[in-house]
């Protein structure tokens, strides 16, 4: 049994019961989409459209169609990769990194944040797969016989550690998200009415019935799951930060980039999950399950990652100047004064400054104030890497090929259309699929200040001694638990 | 092969683990629970052996840290060696991220499939349920009835202990 303090804030408000907690959050898969949804949806496709376009002319022309240079052959392409990989890392760990100490507030939002995590991770892959210019030939980076091309893959290569990080991350998280998703299923399934969705969803629910020993098997393999996730989410950032940390790049050969990656793959991704919940909650009418609480307490996480990145910048400049290394100390004040200051100041203003305002507590509490903040985050943590990448290269080590990077209408139209990609997914799945995990909230139900003993009439702390469950079992009961299915 | 079972609809999780440890000390057999969601404490009230998908999880990670140590070492030291970077052929610490990750790749898969296919969990048409409530906020315990079978002494028993309503259903499974 559970005790919770009575002067915790309630993480459920509104007295809800279990019946209502199936009823909030099956309204909106069981209701005709709404006239918002529809709006939404088709700014989304639109975006996409933009990226599908964008898309057949990198294919049909070539990488050409893109700003690239001979001195700057990374730009938007892998900082919008490191971008969407690092928003995606706020889900797992939500949905692992919580779980495992057990945080019971993530409970209603864990399923949002893990969709947008995978929604996220897509949204990545597609970057490194357009610049390899034929995405059909994709598969050359696994590890197939030369006859494929003349030789193994190097496994000494980050961009190869990456391709086993990424599809790991993806496959992991998918199946995670999945197996938390069969229970929920199983409830729309069986208040489904219609004949179409009645089928869909005894497909999707793998035919759950939420048997005990089912129950028990479920829970020992969140548990694993969540315990394999977390050194996971860790190593995928890690490795992503390889990609710059082993190079002989200025600016990028630093030793601190593994953690740092890490914190600003976080910082970014509660961002991404703050601005995605506090639209939620309000279309589909979920302030009772996403309360403020919830939002003060991702507030916080923000703050404290994006205070790790503070220090991580500062410590950066410190090294530099600390190692005598000429070519690093310039990468450095060119960095800050160089022609591209204003995307430093950008990246320094909205990721230093901004998660301090957190520390009021009027700030944390504030819905409109913490959407922008969310937003400016994002915005921040973009800029980051691309003041890391091309801050780095335009500038190299023969001046006569210093350059300055510009960004191609294609460019732009494969970023924002990835945005219509990834917010397309999003609509679908909130309208389709149960974007709060019921039987997950439901067993905190009772332990929440708000509901408390009240609930069902029924006083669970009456029952006094019956918590010490199988004592009341005589040793000679029969063993009746039957193998079937 | 249709089954009839008595059903003991339980509104409280708290009645209900009580409830289950009463049954099965008046040595009435539970044919199974359905929740809509885990209830701790339910394995050791029903008497479930601890699962040993953790066992299966550890063997399944091992087999992959060891297809991945191999797959490597062959393929860059022995099928086709070259010297990359000055390293040598079987440079292992450049190998501990994808081993990493295949350790974790296959751990994940393997457990899940395992749960999924111990579980008999696979897509189906139709989902027929003993109670479409216990998904929703209602807790069932379903008792298997034969021709032996007392139903007044078993309703008896259910509404003793809490369930607020017994119901008998038929339930053909093929």
């Amino acid at each position: 049994m559970q005790h919770v303090s009575a002067v915790r804030e309630p993480l459920v408000t509104g007295g809800k019961t279990y019946h209502d907690v199936t009823q909030d959050v099956c309204r909106q898969v069981e209701a005709k989409p709404n006239i918002r949804w529809m709006a939404a949806l088709s700014v989304a496709l639109f975006f996409l459209g933009i990226f599908l376009y964008s898309v057949y002319r990198t294919l049909w022309y070539g990488i050409g169609e893109w700003g690239l240079n001979k001195t700057v052959g990374w730009a938007w392409d892998i900082t919008n990769f490191v971008w969407w990989v690092g928003i995606g890392h706020a889900g797992t760990l939500i949905s692992a990194v919580l779980l495992l100490f057990r945080q019971k507030w993530r409970s209603s939002i864990n399923r949002a944040a893990e969709a947008m995590t995978i929604f996220a991770v897509i949204c990545a892959a597609m970057f490194p797969v357009l610049h390899m210019g034929r995405p059909w030939l994709a598969y050359w980076v696994f590890p197939f016989q030369n006859t494929f091309g003349s030789l193994w893959v190097n496994f000494n290569s980050p961009l190869l550690w990456d391709v086993f990080a990424i599809s790991t991350y993806f496959t992991v998280s998918l199946v995670f998200w999945y197996t938390g998703l069969v229970p929920d299923f199983a409830t729309i399934r069986d208040r489904a009415k219609g004949p179409i969705a009645k089928v869909a969803y005894s497909l999707l629910s793998f035919g759950w019935t939420g048997s005990a020993k089912h129950w028990s098997r479920y829970e020992t393999v969140s548990l694993i799951l969540a315990g394999v996730s977390t050194p996971l989410v860790l190593s995928v950032h890690t490795i992503v930060s390889m990609d710059f940390a082993t190079s002989v790049v200025p600016g990028w050969h630093t030793t601190i980039f593994p953690p740092y990656f890490v914190a600003g793959a976080i910082f970014s991704g509660f961002a991404m999950v703050l601005t995605l919940m506090l639209i939620t909650r309000v279309v589909f009418k979920l302030e009772d399950y996403i309360t403020l609480e919830h939002i003060a307490l991702m507030n916080k996480i923000m703050m404290i990652t994006g205070s790790i990145v503070g220090v991580a910048y500062i410590t950066e400049f410190f090294i530099a100047w600390y190692s005598q290394v000429e070519f690093e100390q310039y990468a450095f004040i060119n960095r800050a004064t160089g022609p591209y200051w204003w995307a430093y100041a950008a990246m320094m203003t909205c990721n230093v400054i901004t998660p301090q305002l957190v520390w009021i507590r009027k700030v944390r509490y504030s819905i409109p104030l913490t959407f922008i903040l969310s937003i400016i985050v994002n915005i921040g943590m973009w800029f980051e890497r691309f003041v890391i990448i091309v801050t780095s290269l335009h500038r190299d080590y023969l001046p006569s090929s210093w350059v300055m990077f510009s960004p191609t209408i294609i460019d732009i139209g494969i970023y924002v259309g990835t945005l219509g990609l990834f917010f397309t997914l999003f609509l679908l799945f909130a309208k389709f699929f149960p974007v709060i995990n019921m039987a997950e909230v439901k067993t905190i139900l009772k332990y929440t200040v708000d509901n408390g003993p009240t609930y069902t009439g029924v006083d669970p702390h009456a029952n006094h001694g019956h918590q010490t469950t199988t004592h009341g079992v005589p040793a000679n009961a029969p063993v009746n638990y039957n193998k079937h299915d | 092969m249709t089954k009839r079972f008595a059903l003991g609809i339980f509104e409280d999780e708290d009645v209900l683990l009580h409830a289950v440890e009463n049954i099965r000390a008046a040595g009435v057999k539970i044919y199974e629970v359905f929740t809509p969601f885990p209830i701790h404490g339910m394995d050791d009230a029903l008497g479930i052996e601890r699962s040993r998908l953790p066992i299966a999880a550890f063997f399944y990670g091992m087999t992959g840290l060891a297809f991945a140590l191999w797959m490597q070492i062959y393929m860059l030291g022995f099928d086709w060696p070259m010297i990359i970077g000055g390293k040598p052929h079987i440079a292992l610490p450049a190998f501990i991220p994808v081993s990493f990750e295949l350790t974790v790749f296959f751990c994940c898969h393997g457990m899940v499939i395992t749960f999924y296919t111990i579980s008999g969990l696979y897509p189906r048409w139709r989902t027929p349920v003993l109670d479409v409530r216990s998904t929703d906020d209602k807790f069932v315990v379903a008792i298997e009835l034969n021709e032996k079978s007392d139903l007044n002494g078993l309703t008896k028993l259910l509404r003793e202990n809490g369930a607020s309503e017994v119901n008998e259903k038929e339930m053909t499974k093929n």
